[in-house]
């Protein structure tokens, strides 16, 4: 018997690891939560100048985050393909994922660049700055998250595939991407609906 | 028997670092031992250039309209010393001992996560030469026409926006140049390291308990590293926001703290403090720890109510997220938020109190060994209670607002977190230095320590109360012959030469012992918890067989029975028990298998200042740089495993799924 075996972990029945994960997101609960509070804050103060609702496009925008949810329904599907061992679906339903990411980031530049003409910049004033950061925070961990699927993609074209115990572990980017997902849920409310 | 096996050489991107000894064992080290002592020494470099900085201030100050420091470097040097001091080293120091003990602690072999411990101290060291590389290549101007316009030397090219960096005056109008990118890309990638290392801590005490090692028998050190953890995880990305705010406003022309676009400087204050309370008690719940371990052990009885110590520790860290707005009295903050904040201050004194009277109680009737640790945790009590009487005094919002920027407020934090947080540490560093380095630190000289800091401290932060009262503002170079303020400025530099000579003698003691210090005995102390019942120095492994805890302070109820009048009563055998664990604890019995060393951690660590740089001087070619040592870093360290293959083994070899708790 090997002496991992014989000196005791995870008293609280978590994976160490995926404990440790759920540890990273619910800081990153705190970055969005802060960004969001000054999103907010600045929201209402009444300063001259163009605003976020004079350029947006809510049905375009509503489009895109449609389809980052659906990437939420194929991340579940690839992890369940890969519980039943089903390698090749896992690694269609994980490109499938990563390439519903990469439509919403071409959404999201797509949108910027049409801000950017209609002359709503970063340093225009506090209500677009405040909207780039936000935004752009979340566009760049989706972006994390793509590249993320993709590597887990590569890792599965292997001979062998993937294994859930895998060190770069499906799960962990699928509790990621969800939360990505989550939050974009939040922000497209906060930040469009109301 | 076998010992530690070899592991065997595999090709990653690089073959895996094999040395024992060596600066390149230390370099790819994932040892939490050795991180800890790193740790350590890091910290301590820091700590003396932080006071280095500050002597410069008091040599500035000694006497009225002194000329020693022009005002740039006045602002650089005091905006240095407060950054220094709390990121650079009370922190890294508490992170030290956090490193080195809480394994030991709750009887695990490591932390949860090796390399990304590693990965969280190459970050700090990074984050620290950045930081402190503005000296060489940083700029502080000054605005057009400024009184500062002419100095240009090197000295003033630092941060000089006071360790808070308030808004505006941090901004790019009144700070130009580039010391305040510095100061904000700086505490940034600081940040990264702490947050690292409160997901390791919090995961590993959670998850790396030994047997029986229930949440309510650990160690108070231990506790209160949980507690630390928790802070570090949900105020750091506050600050992390804050500081990004305020690179893009200084690089890329965005108005958050500035009102020009519509933005708000007191958003800044808000922000900061949100992080800065609770950095507070980060600072300062290490060192609770600390005490709580020291003085029970050497008033020979258990820790008064250690539930209550426990969950007080808890209460203040849940507070001290309640009470940021008493920073900003001064600031334009509404009545009724004043009153609330006055309110929420009155009460966190509350659970403070709580363990100063459960550290009371602890010494109450015991047998008391008055060696250095426990000096310097009586030191501790005495001193964080003065500078806590004082903190309360701020609740006071009318009071607060004549006190604010004035030198009371000075002596009222470095009572806390000199006379706390540093007093609580020094105890710490005595306490555990036989089980560090197997050997015993001077008595006499440790003592000698002792008598010249307290006295050194009081004479240097005693006498700011009554000049803060009398109204010397803090941050304020020079200060008139007709205030008369000059006798007690004298007396407080006095006071910060004799702290000086105070820190030479323990850095001689501390390299004297290390070399010549008699050989340790196996428990000094006659300690209560489970890590003196491992040798000293610690063997690699830690322990050669998992423990079983079967009780809070499990190692004295190994040691100690009781009589009919619940007396502590020494155990038959116990010199036995103490022998045979020794032994036990030099020769494991059976196959260990450690994380083997790295160095992505390190290559991913140094490349997060080739990104601060590349923001600052907006280079393209630095930011590739960065990018790539992160992807190599990142990269090999996805690939590689924890554990390399072992080779020979007589027993089956490790399976899959243990290896990889990576």
């Amino acid at each position: 018997m090997s002496d991992a075996h014989a000196y005791p972990h995870e008293p609280t029945g978590v994976e160490t690891r995926k404990l440790g994960f759920w540890v990273f997101l619910s800081t990153e609960i705190l970055f969005f939560g802060t960004l969001i509070t000054t999103f907010l804050i600045f929201k209402g103060r009444d300063f001259p100048g163009i605003k976020l609702t004079d350029v947006y496009d809510i049905p375009f925008t509503s489009v895109s985050s449609f389809v980052l949810l659906m990437s939420s329904l194929t991340m579940v599907l690839a992890h369940n393909a890969l519980e039943t061992n089903d390698q090749e679906k896992t690694r269609v339903w994980l490109l499938a994922t990563a390439m519903l990411g990469a439509v919403f980031l071409a959404g999201q530049i797509y949108e910027f660049t049409e801000f950017y003409h209609k002359g709503f910049e970063l340093s225009t004033n506090i209500f677009s700055s405040t909207f780039y950061v936000l935004t752009g925070f979340h566009g760049l961990h989706v972006f994390i998250g793509v590249v993320l699927l993709l590597a887990l993609w590569g890792i599965g074209q292997r001979q062998k595939g993937l294994s859930l115990n895998e060190g770069m572990n499906l799960e962990f980017i699928a509790l990621y991407w969800h939360f990505v997902d989550i939050v974009w849920i939040v922000l497209f409310t906060v930040v469009y609906l109301i | 028997m076998t010992k530690i096996i070899e592991p065997k050489k595999q090709r990653n991107i690089f073959s895996r670092p094999s040395s024992e000894e060596g600066v390149w064992s230390w370099i790819t080290t994932v040892d939490h031992k050795r991180i800890g002592i790193m740790y350590g020494y890091a910290a301590f470099f820091f700590l003396l250039v932080g006071g280095l900085e500050a002597l410069l201030l008091r040599i500035q100050l000694s006497q009225p309209d002194n000329n020693f420091l022009s005002a740039a470097e006045y602002n650089a040097m005091f905006t240095m010393h407060g950054t220094t001091m709390i990121f650079l080293a009370i922190m890294p120091i508490s992170a030290a001992f956090f490193n080195y003990l809480l394994p030991l602690q709750i009887g695990a072999r490591d932390v949860a996560f090796p390399r990304l411990n590693a990965l969280s101290f190459w970050i700090f060291i990074a984050g620290g030469l950045f930081l402190y590389s503005t000296f060489l290549f940083g700029t502080a101007g000054a605005p057009e026409g400024g009184y500062l316009a002419e100095e240009v030397s090197r000295l003033a090219s630092a941060p000089n926006g006071g360790w808070f960096g308030y808004q505006p005056n941090a901004g790019l109008k009144y700070s130009p140049g580039t010391a305040m990118d510095y100061w904000a890309i700086g505490l940034q990638i600081l940040g990264i390291a702490s947050l690292v290392s409160a997901f390791n801590f919090i995961t590993t005490i959670l998850n790396m308990r030994t047997k029986g090692m229930r949440l309510m028998r650990m160690p108070v050190f231990t506790w209160m590293t949980f507690a630390v953890s928790f802070l570090l995880a949900f105020s750091l990305p506050i600050i992390a926001i804050a500081l990004f705010f305020v690179t893009f406003d200084r690089q890329f022309g965005t108005t958050f703290f500035l009102t020009e676009g519509g933005g708000d400087p007191v958003l800044w204050q808000h922000l900061f403090w949100l992080f800065g309370h609770p950095e507070v008690y980060i600072l300062i719940l290490p060192a609770f720890g600390i005490v709580s371990e020291v003085l029970p052990t050497f008033s020979r009885k258990p820790l008064f109510g250690y539930p209550a110590i426990v969950f007080a520790g808890f209460g203040i860290a849940f507070i001290g997220f309640g009470v940021w707005a008493h920073h900003m009295f001064a600031s334009a903050i509404s009545p009724v938020a004043q009153a609330g904040f006055g309110l929420s201050t009155m009460i966190i004194a509350v659970p403070t109190g709580v363990k100063i009277f459960n550290w009371l109680g602890t010494i109450w009737g015991g047998k008391l060994t008055l060696n250095t640790p426990m000096l310097f945790a009586l030191g501790f009590i005495g001193m964080f209670v003065i500078g806590g009487l004082s903190g309360v005094t701020h609740s006071v919002v009318p009071a607060d607002t004549q006190q604010t920027d004035t030198y009371y407020i000075v002596a009222h934090f470095h009572y806390v977190l000199f006379g706390g947080a540093l007093f609580g540490i020094f105890s710490g560093l005595y306490f555990w230095f036989p089980k560090v380095w197997g050997r015993m630190y001077n008595e006499t000289m440790g003592k000698i320590h002792f008598w010249l800091m307290i006295i050194g401290f009081n004479l240097t932060f005693g006498p700011m109360h009554w000049l803060g009262l009398q109204g010397q503002v803090r941050r304020t170079w020079v200060y008139a012959e007709e205030t008369n303020l000059g006798f007690w400025n004298l007396i407080v530099t006095i006071g910060a030469f004799i702290l000086a000579i105070a820190t030479l003698v323990f850095m001689a003691n501390w390299i004297y012992s290390r070399r010549k210090g008699e050989v340790a005995p196996f428990d000094p102390w006659d300690a209560r918890t489970i890590e003196w019942s491992i040798p000293s120095p610690t063997p690699v492994w830690n322990f050669s067989n998992a423990p079983e805890v079967k009780s809070l302070d499990d190692f004295w109820h190994q040691k100690y029975g009781e009589d009919e009048d619940g007396r502590a009563v020494r155990r038959e055998g116990t010199d036995d028990l103490l022998l045979q664990l020794e032994e036990e604890g030099l020769n494991p019995k059976e196959e260990i298998h450690l994380p083997s060393p790295s160095y992505f951690p390190v290559i991913m660590a140094f490349g997060l200042p080739f990104l601060g740089y590349a923001i600052i001087y907006k280079s393209i070619p630095l930011a590739m740089i960065g990018v790539i040592m992160l992807l190599i870093g990142g990269f090999g360290w996805g690939t590689e495993p924890l554990e390399e293959e072992f080779e020979s083994s007589e027993e089956e070899p490790e399976s899959r799924e243990s290896k990889n708790y990576e």
